[in-house]
């Protein structure tokens, strides 16, 4: 157990926080900016290009990278899988950052956040796709806040609470996989619309399903990856059945998800072929698709597999990287890269350094969150008492 | 390749996809063969 006081004693001039503290004094400054002066005094986001690095990074990416939740309370409560037990607190801890930071994200984005809450009040139909991406996300934050409160009970010594909460977990879990599966792949859906602006090869009638199997990629690569850096900056920290399972946490999801990316490689080749897009392949896009679909797909499939085969940790860890990596480049892609692909390049969007540095405060802003979360809240450890099966 | 109706479109794109199906599927389950044959067969269900 880590008590406040224990921390204050410590100085607070560490080199993360002098830097996270640096990062979030920059990023006040550009929120004071954008929300006095509007987009215009801090993107340069056109009515060419009205989504832009917030879009793509903050939204597409943090969605994408924030999945582990549902993966892996989905493979423990669903499926059983109890030697994973471990790792559900610290992928909902990271799924509910990561959601809680996309709406903060979308909300500097959209602007007038107190607006937010309007599609559910003011709105011309429910036939949006984008509707049912703000419901989805908005109810799965809420899942998510709830599967996080028991971490919270316990140290807040919230007994009942927590113990109400605990008997939920088999009805928020399959809440979050419905509505993970419903959101993740209508943010491929939004794309549907733009067959014109999106280049043919990232374009595809299947391009809900192709999110969809990525966003399971990334949360177990975002786990195992997550998993590598709490065990390296956080080890002492965690208790002995964490320690113990980290291993099989590293194998276990490294082998899913190098059978995943091998599903993910084959659909993304039948998006090809049935819209009979070979051809552009011969392309400057088609050399750079096949970066990604070889680079950061078939790739990290193939050290994935070998290190699983070799009982390889490091090489599973790094391949992690490698995934999350592609997992970004992808949602860039499609968001950024690939749209737009006909305008010149001088009314092409590039992101000022100031949506930069907005995308760098809420990362800091999740790191700080996670870091102060897991030095007071039993996420990596059990709290002595509640020894029992938890969620 | 030049189509002149859709019906030729669809017979050339399908064609291709229904010989990448049979490949997918064996080669998915060869490549889980592969990701597995080394552990032990001890009744748990490996994933």
């Amino acid at each position: 157990m880590f008590k406040l006081k224990d921390v204050l004693n410590r100085s607070l001039l560490t080199p993360f926080n002098i830097i996270a503290g640096v990062i979030i004094l920059i990023g006040l400054v550009i929120t004071a900016l954008r929300f006095f002066g509007g987009l215009a005094t801090v993107t340069n986001l056109s009515d060419y290009n009205p989504w832009g690095l917030w879009i793509g990074f903050d939204l597409l990416c943090g969605v994408a990278l924030a999945a582990g939740g549902y993966v892996t309370s989905a493979a423990v409560y669903i499926f059983g899988m109890k030697k994973y037990h471990s790792a559900v607190r610290p992928a909902i801890l990271t799924g509910f950052l990561g959601y809680a930071l996309v709406v903060l994200a979308l909300s500097y984005d959209v602007g007038r956040p107190w607006r937010l809450p309007y599609p559910f009040v003011v709105q011309a139909g429910t036939t949006s796709v984008l509707f049912e991406v703000g419901a989805c996300v908005l109810l799965y934050l809420l899942v998510l806040f709830v599967e996080f409160t028991p971490a919270a009970s316990e140290w807040l010594g919230f007994r009942r609470a927590r113990n109400l909460v605990v008997r939920l977990t088999m009805v928020l879990t399959i809440l979050g996989v419905i509505l993970s599966t419903l959101h993740q792949s209508s943010l491929g859906s939004l794309f549907l619309i733009a067959p014109s602006k999106l280049h043919p090869l990232w374009y595809s009638q299947y391009i809900p399903v192709f999110f969809f199997i990525s966003s399971i990629v990334a949360g177990l690569s975002m786990v195992i990856l997550e998993g590598s850096l709490t065990h390296r900056y956080f080890a002492d920290k965690m208790d002995e059945t964490h320690l113990r399972e980290k291993e099989d946490v590293v194998f276990g999801f490294g082998k899913a998800a190098s059978f995943v990316l091998a599903a993910y490689f084959a659909i993304k080749v039948f998006g090809i072929t049935m819209d009979n897009n070979w051809h552009y392949l011969s392309t400057g896009y088609g050399a750079w698709f096949l970066v990604e679909l070889l680079g950061f797909v078939a790739l990290p499939c193939l050290l994935y597999s070998v290190g699983v085969r070799d009982r390889n940790i490091k090489l599973i860890k790094w391949t992690s990287a490698l995934a999350v990596l592609g997992i970004m480049v992808n949602r860039f892609n499609v968001c950024l890269v690939a749209f737009n692909w006909h305008l010149p390049s001088s009314e092409r969007y590039f992101p000022s350094w100031m949506e930069i540095g907005l995308s760098l405060f809420i990362v800091t802003v999740g790191v700080a969150a996670f870091k102060f979360i897991v030095t007071f809240m039993p996420i990596l450890y059990e709290h002595p008492e509640y020894k029992t099966p938890h969620a | 390749m030049d189509f002149f109706t859709l019906q030729d479109f669809y017979t050339h794109t399908k064609g291709i996809a229904y010989i990448l199906i049979v490949v997918t599927l064996i080669g998915m389950a060869a490549f889980w063969l592969y990701l597995t044959d080394h552990e032990n067969d001890d009744g748990e269900f490996h994933f």
